[in-house]
């Protein structure tokens, strides 16, 4: 049933979107963190979205392919009295941008709100298949 | 007699069919309008329709390799999956992203409540035939 399907296709979306949100909100709490379990400041992370068949039709739904981190070098910040200060004064700051991730955000909470609206009219759709014949 | 009833109900319930397909074409698009090199795709809706109704596939068979030699690999592209016998079509650009993704979300959601509006349409067309019927076998 294809008005089903896009229960699918809408949610696999939604759920994707959301992972996406969840990187943005990931990278803008850590954009000061100087420091990670591996010692390197905070890389941003970003995800590849990918099609993924559903029903008959090819690339239908939506799924998170990988998540990348930003190759960008990292921001180094003038402060010597920071304890992790190279001999320069320099620290290595993470190379989140928060300009990139707050459009970011909204681009993602608009899309997951537009397939809310896309599973909302397949939802009408079939409530009103069922009354055929009623 | 069963036979007449399928007839009077199958030109609605074909275009229901391909009505419920199409919009989840359309679906596919508005949920990956953020997936790099993802091109938005329809249907041709008159011609599947008609296609339907006659039971001809206007779909084009998928490519194979020419073999001249029973060794050769049987080479062969998979088909487009298309809908009710009718290739997916591809949209034209009219603003291309960097990304190399092809859906333009105005159109999409444009022809996504379109669709959703004929198809209900459409059941209202089944009920009337369904009411019709019934006015005719029911006693006056």
């Amino acid at each position: 049933m294809s008005l089903s399907n896009i229960f699918n296709v809408a949610g696999s979306a939604m759920s994707a979107q959301s992972q996406r949100l969840n990187t943005v909100a990931s990278n803008i709490a850590n954009a000061d963190s100087a420091t990670s379990p591996n010692g390197q400041p905070y890389k941003a992370k970003q995800v590849v979205f990918k099609a993924i068949p559903y029903g008959n039709i090819e690339d239908s739904g939506v799924k998170v392919d990988q998540i990348v981190e930003d190759q960008a070098p990292p921001k180094l910040t003038y402060d010597p009295k920071h304890p992790l200060a190279d001999a320069n004064g320099y620290v290595a700051m993470p190379n989140v941008n928060p300009v990139e991730e707050m459009v970011n955000m909204i681009s993602a909470s608009r899309s997951y709100q537009t397939n809310v609206e896309t599973m909302n009219t397949a939802k009408n759709m079939l409530m009103k298949t069922l009354t055929i014949g009623q | 007699m069963v036979a007449k009833l399928d007839d009077y109900l199958r030109f609605n319930e074909t275009a229901l069919n391909l009505r419920a397909q199409r919009q989840q074409l359309l679906a596919s698009n508005i949920a990956n309008a953020d997936t790099p090199n993802y091109k938005a795709r329809d249907i041709n809706f008159a011609e599947t329709l008609q296609g339907a109704m006659d039971g001809k596939s206007t779909k084009v068979p998928p490519v194979e390799l020419a073999r001249t030699s029973s060794g050769h690999i049987a080479g062969k592209a998979s088909g487009d999956s298309g809908i009710g016998g009718s290739p997916l079509l591809y949209r034209t650009v009219t603003q291309g992203s960097v990304d190399g993704n092809t859906v333009d979300m105005d159109v999409e959601r444009n022809q996504f409540t379109d669709n959703a509006v004929r198809y209900e349409a459409g059941v209202t067309a089944v009920n009337a035939q369904i009411k019709g019927l019934l006015a005719a076998i029911q006693p006056g």
